[in-house]
This record gives structure tokens, C-alpha cells and sequence, in this order.
């Protein structure tokens, strides 16, 4: 492979990253005059033709989602820019918005004027507050500079930004429930259909893209269909399903690791790949046990597994959910997998919107039993009992709303599957995680 | 006609028409169970009790199956939709929903106000496992007494269907409840200070399908088992709800809205479903009373009625237009037809009059935006009129009298001395006359006061009957929109007081017993405008007379 030179990264460690200056002195919003040349037809054929696919998680062709607009809307279309960035492990939307923040912002113009939209909402998670903060200057200076605002260089096209902070939820990550708390609403995903590009915020078609997205139709716009095509993982012949992965990837490295991080690389890389040589290998001389491969509601690879090359098939060949946003966290042989698994039901059933039945008891009683477990009280029929609530919880059944019932039974799913030795011999030899008292704290 | 498939079971659906798998399910017997659903609310499909598998036939015939469960509240039925109910994958689904759903349920069934007509019960007895699995302690939330006059939460109970939610902000508009705090920890709750008091607010606890939600009133007074229900309609306003009257040993314990999307939909109002406690209040007339000048009255029935029969027949015989009957808008259809036709089949010239229809404030319109200012589409309306057969008894009046006479005539007519002999029926448990009212009818030889309780003219009166409220009768009233609705006796009327029909029925003389439905064949045979009441036709919903428009401008008293 030909040295790698990292574009959506390319200006991070720049002293004046952050400045529209800095950034047009890097012939910044090149993109974006280049895409006002073009019929919004046109760039929305572009981004299709790049076969760019979503990297919030779900990995959704981003061009394919701007044709579902009604044609010839008379009314208003709106983007909602997903920052809500909330999967554990996951923080490459963080160091694009703090930055290159202009990066993001040309993207939504791009976007914008693809979709010919006049307003755009970046719903910023509130733990970001200094994504917020400079992201509301670079809006400000482009406001300044003319380049958001009515009539932007006399082309008579319009854009407004508004940014807006959430409130501390991971459902608002859900692109409908994004779309309620933006309404200023509890964030309770929506029933699909109808799906947001048809009637979404405010009850006009929207269109909800996340920050890395944006960033790669930005640099799609200025480098070109066939660069960004150069980087591909080609569709798996046997499923019929795959569109392939193309273009770089920003892959977050945490956990026992040396050197924990946010690298770009080419779609594809493998787990091993990335633990070795850009995060430094597993800490204190270990070995690393699992990895999770794209935030924890993607389940686990197993030591062996590790060579699984990471794009948006990979992970589903060996039983993960899929890339989900390519955020590895590495747990070595050292740590037990009862505790593992235990934080993340945990986090789970603490941000279970409490929407749909399955998911909002279900997400719960998970923690409870592996709390019991971790107590030393657990039965071996309890995996059984865990493996069962897991697979009658989320959209895969049918059985909730959104996908994070399928995110929260997914980790148990896999790891027991792929850890049960471990988890019964917990359990048999009577080990427990926590003290007695810490038991009779354990309520919430 | 487009055709779709319930368990192999062709549904047959009309044309345009929108139903959800669980309703069109409905039309051939198949119960798709379901929590969140209410036909009058959004479809939030959120419980996931209602999963079914959903396919469709395509062109070719082959049916393509969806791969995964999909919630039949919200999945809509076309032409050739197959829905399967019965799967094992189906059930499997239910039983592990239930089985969630009961995770934190404290199951206190015995102390619990819905059991018998719960829904959690009932499905887990038809759709559930016998057993949780759960060995950890259950979730503890704080029961919410303060949530609303008339309603209390046992929040542990709730199964967060958000049915009430969506009720106050759909319905009534008022959107007190609301739903607090997150997953498995979430709670129903209002804002602090600013309790669930609206008029519809008792709504909410026959929309909560758990006992979550009760109704102060009714708290632990009954087991819903030892409740027998009759079908009846609320008399306290124009609106005329379908009503199911609630009652144990003769003691009404409740009303609850019977769905008739003809009548009100799915609702009532606070003030029809509490408003019926005068039917137990200490001052009912309990016997009749024909006063003597010698001895403390007479209080037989049977003496009394055939006093009062000689007395009237003899005061037309000397002078029919010194003869008056007042009929009230309390009255059936039945009772006023059995009066007015006896009383114009002595004499054509007695005189016939309306009695006093009291209107209270506007029709009263929902739901209500912030401002209290209501908002279309009207959804519920709760009238002004506060009566339930003004129409009814004025197609009455108007085939016999040929006019609607005001009550203030009477008033006037009587107090410049017109009457000899005047019968008053009243019925309105709010009162229908007052002193300087009572005052007039104090020259009238002889008075019939007909009523349930003690009013002023009750002083002048020389024959006292005690009637009956509408839960001691049987009859038809017709509504403000001219829909004639049957209504069925629920309890006897207190101590020797009697139905108003019974009354009428002895009085004119007719034998055998009061039998309502086939007095409305005489009653369609007889009034053009009433034909429709004919028997076989009013069913449980009632039937719309079409025959005339509003029978024009009734005078009314405003309270």
C-alpha cells in the first residue's frame, strides 16, 4: 500500500486550524465555489457516484438518502448535521469540529445547496462545549466573510447555520430522535415510515447527515469522485447486499492501549493493524482479549478475530453488527468480560429512552442479572436467560423503534457467544466483582 | 372490493377505507392484542404487544413475507395484505413483551381497582407465561395521590402505554401528564403545582389499561366483578354520551363512556360522569303523596292514581282549556308520548307546554390551547344545554300540540289565574324552578308536581309523584344532533318512589306492563318524525331521525 496521506486530518495539528483564514490560505472553500458552479443535481450525482456511505454508524449511502427528497418541494428542506456523538469509544467528530471546523461547515454548505435546503441545525451534543464554541465562531467569521447568510456571493442562494446543544442524551443520536429534541421535545425516536427525507423536522422533508460525512463531501467536492474511490474495500460478490466501502476513515483507538487516538486511514484496515502500529500496541506488555469493533453496540471480536479487516462488511462476517463508527476499544487478557459486558448494559439501560417496552425492561433486567452475577449469585441458566432477553429485544425482531434495543443486546449477544467459557467459569467458581456493600449500593 | 387476509381469514374492506391490521383483524374475530393503541389517539406504537408478521400478494400471487415483527397499530391494511397473528413467532413475541411488562409490576391484583377488567391480566392469562423470571428487586416508584382531584396514580403499576399523555394533549389539549425521567425509571407525572383537573380529565383513567391510573370516586368501593353494567345515556347535557351505568345491589358506583362515534366517540365528560350522585342523595322523593286536608296524606300508589286520574278527566270534562300539562326535557320519548296523547285524547283544547330547558355558559369545545382558547378540530364538546331530551319530547309536543309551548308562558298563563289544573313534570336534579315560579303556579287549583326532588312548587302541589332518574328507567332520549339513543333501567328508584314511565302507563289507563320497545312501534306508527325509533332499529348506538331538521328556536332559561 502507498504511503497514506491523511486528508479529512490534514489540518488538525496546524496552528491556526480553527481560522478562515488559516483555512482559505489552505485553499479552503475551494469545494464549495466549485459545487456553486454546479446544478445541486449535479453535486447530489457526484456524492452518489463516490458511493460515500454514512459514517454515523449505520453506514447508509449518503447520496442515495439526498434523492429520497420529495422532487420539487415547495416548501422549506432542512439538514440536521448529526454531532450528537454519544457511542462510547467514538471521538472523531470531536477533533474534526475542534479542529477543522470549516471543513464541516463547507460540507454543509455543499450539502445545502445539493439539497436545496436554506437552513442547516447542528445538533451538538452538550458535552461538547468546545466543539460548540468554536464552531460558533468559524460560523460567525463566515457570516463575516459572506459566505453563509441571504444572497452569498451574489448567487442569490441562501444559508443560515444554527448550532444547537443537547441536553445529555444517546437516543438523540437516533436521527429521529435528533429530530424531536431539535423540535425542542423528549427525544423518543419516531415510526418509520415516513422517514425524515419525507417529513422530518418540523414536519418538512430533512435530511440528518453526521459531522464525518460532511467533512468527506467536502473533500469529495474538491478532490473528485475518483480519488475518493482509490480507497475501497469492493463489494463482497456473494452478498448481493454489499455496496462496498470506499474513501478514508477516521478510526478512534482507546482502551488498553499505549497510545489511544484518532487516526485516518484508508477503509479496510484490520483491528491488529490498528492496536499495533498506530495505537502502540496493548498496554503493559499484554494481550488484547476482545476488541470492539465501532462502538460497543457493535459487539465484540475475539482475540482470533483480530485480523478482521475493518470496513462496512467486515465486522458483520464474524458476527459483530457492523463498522458502527469504526471506534475500536481494546480490553486485554487481564480484564474479565462479566465486568466488561457489565458496563455495557449498564451505560445501556441508562440511556434507554424507555420508549418501547422490550427495550426499556429489557435493557435493565440485563444489568440487573449481570449485577448478580458480578455479586457472585449467578446461575449458569442465566446466560441462557441473557442470550434469551437479548434476541427478543430490537428492530432485528421487530421489536422496537430504533436500533438502540439492537445496540444494547448485540455486546451480550456476542460476548457470550464468543466468551461463555469465561462467563461460566465465573460463575461456577463463585468469583464476584464487587464487595457485599457495594451489592447493597448497586440500585441504579 | 380490496381483500386482505387475517389468518387465512379473507377480511373484506371498503373502498378507501384506512384500518390497521389490528382493526381490520377486529372484522373477523382475530384479537390482536395491544396497549399503546386507542383508535381516538396517535399511533405512538410503542408497547409492541400488537407485533404480527405482515406480508403482502404480489401481483403473480406469491406472498412476500417481511422478515421481521411489525406493530399492527401502525401498519396499515390494503389490498392484499396477509397478516398472521397466530405464529409461533408471534406469540413468542407477546410472551416475552408480558414478560417484560410485568418485570416491575408489583402484581397486587387483590388491592388493585382494575382487576377484573385489566388488560394486563387478561392478556397475560391468554398471551403470557405463568411465572417471571426475574429474581432481582422490582423498580419502587412513589404513588402520586396529588396528580388530580378526581384521579390518583399508582405509578408502579403503570406500563408507560402514555395513553393518558397523549389523551390531555390530543383530547382535552390541556397536556398536564407527562412522561418524566428515563427508561426503565420513567414515570407519569404533571407538572409540580399544576394537576390534572381539566373536564375531561376522568378520560384518563378509563383510557389507562392498567389499574395505574383509578378514579378517586370509585376507589375501592366495588370489585368490577360484582358490577353489572347497563347501557344507558348520560342525561346532563344535549351531547348525549353512550354510557354504561355501573351498579351492585341497586347502588349505582359508577358511569363510563361507551364508545358511539355517532354520539361523543370515546369520551365523557367530568361533569356527566360524576353527575349522578343525586340519585342517592337523602332528599330524594321516596313516595308519592296526595295531600288531605285531614289526615297526613295519602301515600298509596294505587289510591293516588286513580284519584288523580278522576281528578284530571273531571277538570276537561268541565273546562279543557283550563287544563295544562308541562313536559320536561327530562323526560323520554316514551313518557311524554304516554302523557301528551292521553291528555289530548280527552280533550283536544289542554294545553301543552315545554318545560324550562336550562342552559348553562357556551357549548364547551375541546381540545383547548394554552390559552384555554379551544382549537379545531372540535373532538369533544360538552353543551351548554344541560338536558338530554329537548329534542325528543319537543317532536312530541309538536305532533300533538302542533307548536312548542315555552314554559314562561305557562308561568305567566298560570299566575294570571288561565289554569285549573296543571301537571308539572320536572326532573332535573339541578332544580328547574324557582321561588317566584313555584309562586305562580300558587293559583292553580289543582297541581301535579312529577319529580325526583324536593323543589319550591313542591308547597303548592296537591299530588306529589316520585319518578324515577334516568338510571331507574327505561326509554329513548334523542341528542342535540337528533340521534335517538335507548336508554335501560339500572337500578330500582328508591323506596316507593316509581319509574315515570310506570306512572304514565297507570295512569292512562293502559294494562299489562310498561314494555318501551313496544311502545315505540306505537310511537313510530303514530309521529311521522319518529318512525325511525321503530323497533329493531336503535341497537346499542341509537339511530339519527332524519326526518326533521331541529324542531326550531326552543326558548331557554339561562342559569
Amino acid at each position: 500500500m502507498p504511503e497514506f496521506e491523511p486528508v479529512l486530518l490534514a489540518r488538525i495539528h496546524k496552528a491556526d486550524s480553527t481560522s478562515l483564514e488559516g483555512y482559505r490560505a489552505d485553499g479552503g472553500y475551494g469545494a464549495y465555489q466549485k459545487a456553486l458552479g454546479m446544478a445541486p443535481a449535479d453535486v447530489t450525482k457526484m456524492v452518489v457516484d463516490s458511493s460515500l456511505r454514512g459514517r454515523g454508524g449505520a453506514g447508509f449511502p449518503c447520496g442515495l438518502k439526498w434523492t429520497f427528497l420529495p422532487k420539487d418541494h415547495p416548501g422549506p428542506i432542512y439538514l440536521a448535521v448529526n454531532a450528537d456523538e454519544s457511542e462510547p469509544g467514538t471521538f472523531n467528530n470531536r477533533i474534526l469540529m475542534e479542529q477543522d471546523p470549516h471543513q464541516l461547515i463547507e460540507g454543509i454548505a455543499i450539502a445545502c445547496h445539493a439539497i436545496k435546503s436554506e437552513k442547516a441545525f447542528l445538533y451538538i451534543r452538550y458535552e461538547y462545549g468546545r466543539c460548540y464554541r468554536v464552531l460558533a465562531q468559524a460560523v460567525q467569521e463566515c457570516y463575516a466573510a459572506g459566505l453563509l447568510g441571504q444572497n452569498i456571493q451574489g448567487t442569490g442562494i441562501n444559508l443560515d447555520i444554527q448550532l444547537h446543544r443537547g441536553a445529555g442524551a444517546y437516543i438523540c443520536g437516533e436521527e429521529t430522535g435528533l429530530i424531536e429534541s431539535l423540535e425542542g421535545k423528549r427525544a423518543w425516536p419516531r415510526i418509520k415510515p415516513p422517514f425524515p427525507a419525507i417529513e422530518g423536522l418540523f414536519r418538512k422533508p430533512t435530511i440528518v447527515n453526521n459531522v464525518e460525512t460532511l467533512c468527506c463531501v467536502t473533500q469529495i467536492l474538491g478532490r473528485g469522485v475518483d480519488w475518493f474511490k482509490s480507497m475501497r474495500v469492493p463489494p463482497d460478490p456473494k452478498n448481493p447486499r454489499d455496496p462496498g466501502s470506499y474513501g478514508p476513515k477516521l478510526y478512534c483507538i482507546s482502551g488498553h492501549v499505549n497510545k489511544p487516538g484518532c487516526v485516518e486511514l484508508p477503509m479496510g484496515v484490520t483491528a491488529r493493524e490498528l492496536i499495533d502500529v498506530h495505537g502502540g500496541g496493548v498496554w503493559k506488555g499484554r494481550k488484547a482479549k476482545a476488541v470492539v469493533p465501532g462502538g460497543i453496540s457493535m459487539g465484540f471480536l475475539s482475540a482470533d478475530e483480530l485480523d478482521t479487516p475493518l470496513d462496512f462488511a467486515g465486522p458483520g462476517k464474524v458476527g459483530c453488527m457492523g463498522l458502527g463508527t469504526a471506534a475500536i476499544v481494546v480490553v486485554d487478557d487481564q480484564t474479565s468480560m462479566v465486568d466488561v459486558l457489565f458496563n455495557c448494559c449498564r451505560f445501556f439501560a441508562h440511556e434507554s429512552c424507555g420508549q418501547c417496552t422490550p427495550c426499556r425492561e429489557g435493557t435493565t433486567w440485563m444489568r440487573k442479572i449481570l449485577e448478580r452475577i458480578r455479586g457472585g449469585h449467578g446461575k449458569l441458566e442465566d446466560l441462557d436467560l441473557l442470550m434469551e432477553v437479548a434476541g427478543s429485544m430490537g428492530i432485528i425482531p421487530g421489536t422496537t423503534i430504533c436500533g438502540l434495543s439492537d445496540g444494547a443486546a448485540w455486546p451480550v449477544k456476542n460476548a457470550i457467544a464468543k466468551f461463555r467459557p469465561e462467563f461460566e467459569e465465573y460463575i461456577r467458581e463463585g468469583r464476584r466483582s464487587i464487595t457485599p456493600a457495594q451489592e447493597l449500593m448497586a440500585t441504579h | 372490493m380490496p381483500t386482505a387476509l387475517v389468518n387465512q381469514k379473507p377480511v373484506e374492506l371498503e373502498p378507501g377505507e384506512r384500518l390497521n391490521c389490528i382493526q381490520a383483524a377486529a372484522r373477523v374475530g382475530v384479537e390482536i392484542p395491544a396497549y399503546c393503541w386507542h383508535p381516538s389517539l396517535s399511533v405512538v406504537a410503542s408497547c409492541r404487544m400488537c407485533l404480527v408478521e405482515v406480508g403482502d400478494t404480489k401481483p403473480d400471487g406469491t406472498v412476500v413475507m417481511q422478515p421481521k415483527l411489525v406493530p399492527g397499530c401502525q401498519t396499515p391494511v390494503k389490498e392484499g395484505t396477509v397478516i398472521v397473528a397466530d405464529s409461533e413467532k408471534v406469540k413468542a413475541a407477546r410472551k416475552a413483551t408480558l414478560e417484560y411488562l410485568l418485570l416491575n409490576h408489583p402484581l397486587d391484583c387483590p388491592v388493585c381497582d382494575q382487576a377484573g377488567e385489566c388488560f394486563l391480566q387478561d392478556y397475560s392469562y391468554r398471551f403470557g407465561r405463568s411465572y417471571s423470571r426475574l429474581q432481582e428487586p422490582k423498580e419502587l416508584k412513589p404513588d402520586k395521590d396529588h396528580i388530580g382531584e378526581q384521579i390518583t396514580l399508582f405509578t408502579d403499576r403503570c406500563i408507560m402505554c402514555t395513553r393518558c399523555v397523549r389523551f390531555t394533549r390530543e383530547i382535552s389539549g390541556t397536556a398536564e401528564l407527562q412522561v418524566i425521567n428515563r427508561g426503565t425509571h420513567e414515570e407519569i407525572d404533571i407538572f409540580p403545582g399544576e394537576p390534572c383537573n381539566n373536564k375531561l380529565a376522568g378520560n384518563v383513567v378509563d383510557l389507562c389499561p392498567v389499574g395505574a391510573l383509578c378514579s378517586k370516586d370509585f376507589l375501592y368501593k366495588q370489585r368490577v366483578w360484582w358490577l353489572q353494567s347497563a347501557k344507558s345515556v348520560c342525561p346532563n347535557c344535549s351531547t348525549g354520551c353512550s354510557v354504561n351505568v355501573d351498579q351492585n345491589e341497586d347502588h349505582v358506583h359508577r358511569l363510563k363512556p361507551r364508545d358511539n362515534p355517532q354520539a361523543q366517540g370515546s369520551f365523557m365528560c367530568d361533569e356527566g360522569r360524576f353527575g349522578w350522585k343525586y340519585l342517592q342523595a337523602e332528599e330524594r322523593l321516596t313516595y308519592p303523596l296526595q295531600k288531605t286536608d285531614t289526615t297526613d296524606g295519602i301515600r298509596d300508589w294505587t289510591a293516588i292514581l286513580n284519584a288523580l286520574k278522576q281528578t284530571v278527566e273531571q277538570a276537561v270534562k268541565k273546562n279543557p282549556q283550563k287544563v295544562a300539562a308541562v313536559l320536561s326535557p327530562w323526560m323520554t320519548v316514551e313518557e311524554s308520548y304516554l302523557l301528551a296523547s292521553w291528555l289530548k285524547k280527552l280533550s283536544s283544547q289542554v294545553t301543552l307546554a315545554l318545560g324550562p330547558v336550562r342552559v348553562v355558559g357556551e357549548d364547551d369545545t375541546y381540545p383547548k390551547d394554552i390559552h384555554g382558547q379551544p382549537v379545531q378540530p372540535v373532538k369533544f364538546t360538552i353543551r351548554a344545554e344541560k338536558c338530554p331530551n329537548r329534542r325528543g319530547v319537543g317532536e312530541v309536543l309538536q305532533h300533538f300540540a302542533g307548536k312548542i309551548k315555552p314554559f314562561a308562558e305557562v308561568v305567566s298563563e298560570a299566575a294570571a289565574g288561565k289554569y285549573d289544573l296543571v301537571y308539572l313534570v320536572g326532573g332535573d336534579p339541578a332544580g328547574w324552578i324557582d321561588d317566584a315560579q313555584a309562586q305562580a303556579f300558587g293559583q292553580v287549583k289543582t297541581l301535579i308536581v312529577q319529580d325526583l326532588l324536593p323543589s319550591p312548587v313542591l308547597a303548592h302541589a296537591s299530588f306529589i309523584l316520585a319518578g324515577g332518574s334516568f338510571a331507574e328507567r327505561d326509554g329513548t332520549f334523542v341528542n342535540h344532533a337528533g340521534l335517538a339513543q335507548e336508554i335501560h333501567k339500572s337500578v330500582r328508584a328508591p323506596g316507593n318512589a316509581r319509574a315515570d314511565n310506570r306512572i304514565f302507563w297507570e295512569l292512562t289507563g293502559r294494562t299489562g306492563l310498561f314494555h318501551a320497545g313496544n311502545l315505540r312501534k306505537e310511537i313510530g306508527e303514530a309521529i311521522p318524525a319518529l318512525a325511525a325509533i321503530q323497533p329493531g332499529k336503535l341497537g346499542d348506538l341509537g339511530v339519527l331521525l332524519t326526518s326533521t331538521p331541529d324542531n326550531a328556536q326552543i326558548p331557554v332559561v339561562h342559569a
